[in-house]
């Protein structure tokens, strides 16, 4: 019985993971334009108008998408944050640095999009509600980590500094998840349930979801690309930059 | 359902398109900006690789 074994660490060194990256960026960049079409047919045209709202609760499908994603990439940065701080890993470093942009972007998306939609619905672009007023907290945090990495010169300070602020504002993400239970404010409860029933129609509850994958998807390919132009950024003094560059001329 | 009436999504046209156009035009400057950043970093690369 033969067994391949995959030696995992080896995709820890920038130089080995380049490549991957680039393939990588490319299997979720396609599936998440696929997922994007399918998700808009089904919430701007499938999808009835609701009983309350008429047209304007399609904002649905790209707010909470992005508001979701907004949240789960901060863990997903302040995990390679930590990554980084235990093994002292470079790649996990700039794993962190690649998700930063891509939150912070989402985060604006979510907001402006529920802007756009608490306008119609409650009368209000912007109320300093709990929720809200964490989202924006959120966004002040990842614009504070890429800050602080600007800020600092030394790649390897930047990125112990910036781990530990993105660690200690992960503390913000589960009070923006739990913000509409703990406080009876403007914002509704929650959507989607795990453990409920689903409030929604079939094809609205498709339609969401099918954007929130679509979001996920093109959160990995843009960042694995970002990834790819700051693996080059850092590591430009090594022999197998220098390699690269001489063979892709 | 006609296009004009797609468009004008019963009236609340501004709110929906705002919030859709918003994000697209947001995703399509991400893409942009990132393939440019790696395409700097290779140009860079290859510079100072030619320098040496």
């Amino acid at each position: 019985m033969s067994t391949r074994v995959i030696n995992w660490f080896k995709f820890a060194s920038p130089a080995s993971f380049f490549p991957l990256a680039g393939r990588i960026a490319w299997w979720f960049a396609v599936p998440a334009a696929l997922l994007a079409v399918a998700g808009l047919w089904l919430g701007l045209v499938v999808a009835p108008p609701d009983a309350q709202q008429g047209n304007a609760y399609r904002i649905i499908f790209i707010h909470v998408a992005s508001a979701w994603m907004s949240m789960f990439l901060y863990l997903v940065m302040a995990g390679w944050c930590a990554m980084s701080l235990i093994f002292n890993a470079r790649l996990s470093a700039m794993m962190a640095q690649a998700v930063a942009p891509t939150g912070a972007l989402f985060t604006v998306i979510a907001l402006w999009t529920g802007s756009f939609w608490g306008r119609p619905a409650w009368g209000t672009y912007w109320a300093w509600d709990a929720r809200m007023t964490s989202e924006l907290i959120l966004l002040f945090l990842y614009l504070g980590y890429l800050a602080l990495r600007q800020a600092i010169d030394e790649p390897r300070r930047a990125d112990r500094a910036s781990a530990v602020l993105a660690l200690v504002g992960a503390i913000n993400v589960p009070i923006i998840y739990f913000s509409v239970r703990w406080w009876n404010t403007l914002h509704q409860g929650a959507t989607v349930s795990l453990t409920k029933a689903p409030k929604m129609a079939a094809v609205m509850l498709t339609g969401m979801l099918l954007m929130a994958l679509a979001a996920w998807f093109y959160a990995i390919a843009v960042t694995m690309i970002r990834l790819r132009a700051i693996i080059l950024e850092r590591e430009r003094h090594t022999a197998w930059v220098g390699a690269f560059a001489g063979a892709v001329r | 359902m006609s296009l004009s009436e797609f468009f004008s999504m019963g009236g609340y046209g501004f709110y929906v398109w705002g919030a859709y156009g918003f994000t697209a035009v947001l995703l399509t400057v991400e893409i942009v900006a990132v393939r440019a950043r790696l395409r700097a970093a290779k140009r860079a690369a290859q510079a100072q690789e030619a320098g040496e």
